[in-house]
């Protein structure tokens, strides 16, 4: 298969003793992000990117050169893949200064300009002045750094980070992924970054891709994959709030619509050729997709779909109010967040009925 | 005060840390890093020497390493004398019956460097050879250091297996232990107070050097 220059593909398979079956493409530039819950084998793929573990089964190449290939009997030591790999904890060399770490993995350049490069590098992560600190009398957050630049001193034709944003304080937290962001837009190499928090693969990533018990199962651009994912298994592990079960009642290409029932009630939405009537489906709206009837005047969309109910749960967050509205007709939960201005101005409140209009072209069909 | 043994002792103790140094290395990592199916008897094994009188160790070795035995068949052939009453058949000894003593605290150092920090040194590009040199060992020090002290304070005052194979041949295989039991056998009280005073202070040392390293990895990381 033919990636483009410089891109990472991977295609590993497994049954154990962690069992892996995993299809990832990055290309070159692009920051992907391996989403999954912990025990999903997240790391362990990372790990096999970077040859410190080797799985039974499959190809690892950059750029089409094979650095793992089981059939062809090729796996490259860690030392000739020339992967940065920013550890979970860092992994600095404790007996170390932040100088002599980065030095460490200078080796290919000649020993006179190593000093000078690892400066630089030191410097380009904002940590001038802290070279000759050892790691322990270092911040995580610039403890991080350190990790970041020295992971980028080898000139890395991958860059792989493990969770490195987990260690640190939040406001550190958010400091540090304004630096990479800014940092990335330099690299040209593909970029792994492997989390378990769906906010920063949506922020730092161009791509994400859900790890489920060893098993990739989707792919997408964070905002597609979040609106459409796969199915109810990539739905529940991006932590959609709104996803109930369904049954297909029609589908007419002709008024391109799908006719479905759920929440006790027909439901219209764009037409999804995927399902026949009859199909038992899973189906997600976001809450973006649900519109409050006001009691003044008509508001828009309202002849939708339109679903009554009573707030089950009403908590006000800031300048939003976050409300579970039950279902009227099977008491099944919606969540929806409302400005909270909005929810004055219709007296929202514990127990009081409202009606929402569940909006078709956000209503999204899937498999079980 | 057996000046002769005294020398004797201390250049089996250095023999022995000599050999045990590298053994210690590589056993100690291999068990602080490796999984496999045999393990716990290899630990095992290596341990026995803690809690086996010293004079059935030394037994064991008298047969193995005898005259008789294939051992001391091969080494009779090549060197022309007999390996047991030796001080090379001493110092094989000295060495089997130190293993516990070199490669525990080796092997405790080894498992207190992470994974990741030696999967790191593979990412960055080291060799095996220069992680060993530049990561693990400077890490795993005190540890190596210790083994090593534990090592020669311990064949320092070894009594019972040296006498199994060694005998008490002076200049040859007598070591300070013995000469001390010597002299208490020939009411030369003075000569074994000298000896046994020397062997504490030695033993002092050793243990003082043991903590001192060990403390000061704790307050560095502190």
């Amino acid at each position: 298969m033919a990636e483009p220059a410089g891109g990472l593909e991977v295609r590993l398979a497994q049954a154990g003793p962690i069992p892996l079956d995993v299809r990832l493409d990055c290309a070159a530039g692009e920051v992907l992000a391996l989403v999954g819950p912990s025990g999903s084998g997240k790391s362990t793929v990372l790990r096999c990117i970077a040859g410190v573990l080797r799985a039974k089964t499959g190809r690892i190449a950059v750029g089409g050169e094979a650095w793992f290939d089981s059939e062809a009997r090729i796996s490259l030591a860690p030392r000739a893949r020339t992967v940065g790999f920013v550890f979970q904890n860092y992994a600095l060399f404790p007996h170390m200064s932040a100088q002599a770490n980065v030095e460490a993995a200078l080796g290919h350049v000649a020993a006179p300009a190593r000093a000078g490069r690892a400066r630089a590098l030191l410097d380009r992560v904002n940590l001038k002045g802290l070279e000759s600190r050892r790691p322990w009398e270092l911040s995580g957050g610039q403890q991080q750094r350190v990790a970041v630049a020295r992971a980028l001193a080898r000139d890395p034709r991958v860059l792989l980070l493990d969770e490195p944003f987990s260690a640190v304080d939040r406001s550190t937290r958010q400091i540090l992924y304004r630096e990479l962001a800014s940092l990335r837009r330099d690299l040209a190499m593909p970029v792994v970054l492997v989390t378990h928090d769906l906010d920063e693969a949506a922020m730092l990533a161009d791509r994400m891709s859900i790890l489920h018990r060893g098993r990739t199962l989707q792919a997408a651009p964070p905002h597609a994959l979040m609106a459409r994912p796969a199915n109810s298994l990539v739905a529940r592990l991006v932590d959609l709030k709104n996803v109930f079960r369904g049954k297909v009642l029609s589908s007419d290409a002709g008024t391109g619509t799908t006719l479905l029932e759920g929440l006790g009630q027909r439901l219209e939405c764009v037409l999804d050729a995927r399902f026949a009537a009859g199909a038992e489906v899973s189906w997600a709206i976001p809450g973006s997709h649900v519109i409050l009837h006001r009691r003044d005047r008509p508001s828009r969309g309202e002849r939708e779909n339109p679903v009554r109910g009573v707030i089950a749960d009403f908590l006000p967050l800031g300048e939003n109010v976050s409300t579970v509205i039950a279902i009227e007709a099977t008491g099944e939960r919606l969540q929806v967040t409302f400005p909270l201005h909005v929810a004055r101005r219709n007296g929202l409140e514990s127990g009081a009925e409202v009606v929402v209009s569940l909006l078709r072209d956000g209503i999204h069909l899937m498999p079980d | 005060m057996d000046w002769a043994a005294l020398r004797l002792s201390l250049e089996l103790a250095a023999w022995t840390m000599l050999v045990l140094l590298p053994v210690g290395i590589a056993l100690g990592r291999v068990l602080a890093w490796k999984r496999f199916a045999w393990k716990p008897l290899a630990e095992g094994l290596l341990a026995a020497p803690l809690v086996l009188p010293p004079t059935v160790l030394g037994y064991y070795l008298l047969m193995s390493l005898g005259a008789a035995s294939p051992v001391g068949q091969w080494f009779e052939s090549v060197f022309g004398r007999t390996l047991v009453f030796s001080f090379e058949g001493l110092l094989v000894a000295s060495v089997v019956f130190n293993l516990p003593f070199a490669i525990q605290p080796m092997q405790r150092a080894f498992e207190t460097i992470p994974r990741d920090v030696r999967d790191a040194a593979a990412c960055c590009g080291l060799t095996r050879w220069q992680a060993l040199k530049r990561i693990e060992l400077p890490l795993a020090w005190p540890g190596i250091l210790s083994g090593m002290v534990m090592t020669f304070a311990h064949t320092m005052g070894e009594f019972g297996v040296v006498l199994m194979v060694g005998g008490s041949i002076p200049g040859e295989t007598r070591t300070v232990a013995i000469a001390i039991y010597d002299s208490v056998q020939s009411f030369d009280d003075a000569a074994a107070g000298v000896m046994s005073a020397v062997l504490l202070g030695m033993s002092l040392v050793a243990m003082a050097v043991v903590y001192a390293t060990g403390s000061r990895k704790d307050s560095r990381r502190g």
